[in-house]
């Protein structure tokens, strides 16, 4: 059995999208979502990628990419951390692997990981003014604001 | 341990790629506890890309890195394509897996000259760079750069191979091949080599899977996962060459593994020139679609892996990039604790980071939080322990 068949098994109410027989992309909400990931990553020995963040209306979207290098294929968890929040359970504890990532995002869009072990400056200066998110869409208000803090 | 003691030390080159900064508590000459700040080149790629058109973000994702500089176009075209499924020309596809190995030949070559140096086998330095330089005159001959080839567009390649160029460009290949040859049997049956290097920075199998790391990094620690053969693209489907997989996991694995890679590259090579037939090589892609597309490329250093969500219009509306050392890098923690100070240079460096790390590393002793050598001491260092040893096995 293939890992998305056993996925759509083991987590019957989710919305695969099969866009070709290389990607796949499944909705789901934020709990089913980490539990697809775990199960994924520890159980059937997927790979997780990378995540992307994207900043949109209603929040941060999260994909997660979990590659399945023994099917040629890779699978898209999509799920959104909602506004104003943008709150979502993390999944370093059960995969180490996305320590850095998680980080990466939270610094980027602002999105909080809640059970991160080390939610520390990665990537920006230490200096970086705080509630000042370079990813995202509203870049320029952003910016505004920083050119205030610096005055 | 108060951090505010720390003292950075080593210009902070921006000509060099990946500055990164290492601490490193110790106690006598032991390593208990490391830490690792990035950041220092973020030149916020992703967002620059949003304000460009499909074609101008190929160019810019080139200048990610110096070293590696098609692993990300690679990498962002497959994920353009893959947003409205755009079909490549074979011939382009023979193209780009032909650039794709000659980069992963040159960067190699590159890392095991640097390693050579940092063990103090500066023959070894000078054998890989001097070998290196026939590599970068073939992406001359076919680019016209030895560098940034830019090779790449959405939907093909610029330019293409001439026919009258193959016959050179498969000589210099069967010299490549030879090189490498002759300093895999050089590097692999040094005694003293084998005693520096054995089992030292080893990285477990199962903390490689924990972590996430990808390309020689995670095939040393006995991870088989190689995008070329686990996720075909390309012409890799096309040609036959090895995966190469080892067990141990420490450096000596490592700079095994990127030699034979290098032989396996420079079959891949030859055999693309071979069969490549003559044809189009660009799509003609008018418009990119709306929607979203993944691609991956095997860059030197793992798995390359690029998102892309277009809206319709001309330019990407998120772009995501993930290079391997982001994944690669995080695992030195785990290599380096318990290890003696001379082979932390060595250690960090094993990952094929940059080796501009080094320069970077400050040591600091746990109960006076001092800051005690600089990164050419720990080079010096390094050397010595080879030193040391060299005279152990020859006398």
């Amino acid at each position: 059995m293939s890992v998305l068949e056993q996925i759509k098994k083991q987590f019957s109410r989710i919305a695969v999208t099969e866009k070709n027989d290389r990607r796949a992309y499944i909705n789901a909400d934020n709990d089913t979502a980490k539990a697809i990931v775990v199960y994924a990553v520890n159980e059937l020995r997927l790979r997780l990628s990378t995540i992307s963040g994207v900043d949109t209306r209603p929040g941060v979207e999260l994909l997660y990419h979990l590659a399945a290098d023994r099917e040629a294929r890779v699978i898209t968890v999509r799920t959104l951390a909602a506004k104003p929040d943008l709150e979502i359970n993390s999944v370093t504890p059960e995969i180490p692997a996305a320590e850095w990532v998680e980080r990466e995002i939270a610094e980027m869009l602002g999105v909080k990981f809640t059970g991160h072990p080390n939610l520390t400056t990665l990537l920006l200066s230490d200096d970086w003014p705080a509630g000042v998110y370079p990813l995202r869409k509203q870049s320029f208000e952003s910016r505004q604001e920083l050119k205030e803090t610096e005055n | 341990m108060a951090k505010e003691t720390m003292i950075p030390i080593g210009p902070y080159h921006p000509l060099l790629e990946e500055p990164e900064f290492f601490k490193f508590y110790v106690e006598g000459e032991k390593i208990v506890d490391a830490e690792v700040r990035v950041g220092y080149n973020h030149r916020g790629v992703e967002k620059i890309s949003e304000g460009k058109t499909y074609d101008q973000a190929t160019f810019v994702v080139e200048r990610i890195c110096g070293i590696c500089s098609t692993s990300h176009p690679f990498a962002y075209t497959r994920a353009v394509e893959d947003v409205s499924g755009i079909v490549v020309p074979e011939r382009a596809e023979y193209i780009r897996t032909i650039i794709g190995d000659l980069e992963r030949i040159h960067s190699h070559l590159l890392w095991v000259g640097l390693a050579g140096h940092f063990i103090g086998y500066n023959t070894v330095f000078m054998w890989a760079w001097k070998y290196r330089e026939p590599v970068l005159d073939m992406f001359e001959i076919i680019s016209g750069n030895r560098n940034h080839y830019n090779m790449f567009k959405v939907g093909g390649v610029r330019r293409d191979i001439k026919e009258s160029d193959v016959p050179g460009l498969l000589k210099a290949i069967d010299d490549v091949e030879k090189f490498c040859n002759m300093l895999l049997k050089a590097v692999i049956d040094d005694p003293v080599i084998k005693a520096r290097l054995k089992n030292v920075g080893v990285l477990k199998k199962d903390d490689a899977i924990a972590l996430g790391v990808v390309g020689p990094v995670a095939r040393a620690s006995g991870v088989a996962i190689d995008v070329r053969k686990d996720h075909p693209y390309a012409a890799y489907d096309r040609v036959s060459f090895e995966e190469i997989v080892m067990e141990g996991g420490d450096i000596f694995n490592k700079a095994a593994i990127r030699l034979l890679e290098c032989i396996e590259s420079t079959k891949i090579i030859r055999q693309c020139l071979k069969q490549m037939a003559p044809g189009p090589i660009d799509a003609a892609v008018r418009e990119v679609g709306s929607g979203e597309g993944i691609g991956q490329h095997e860059a030197p250093r793992g798995e390359c892996i690029h998102y892309v969500r277009s809206n319709g219009s001309n330019n990407p509306e998120r772009h995501k990039i993930r290079a391997p050392s982001f994944m690669n890098v995080p695992s030195f923690k785990l290599t380096v604790i318990g290890e003696s100070i001379a082979d932390a240079a060595l250690i960090t460096a094993a990952v094929d980071p940059c080796y501009c790390c080094t320069e970077r590393m400050a040591i600091i002793d746990r109960e006076s939080d001092k800051v005690l050598l600089t990164g050419a001491e720990m080079v010096r260092l390094s050397q010595a322990k080879t030193e040391r040893l060299k005279n152990k096995c020859l006398y």
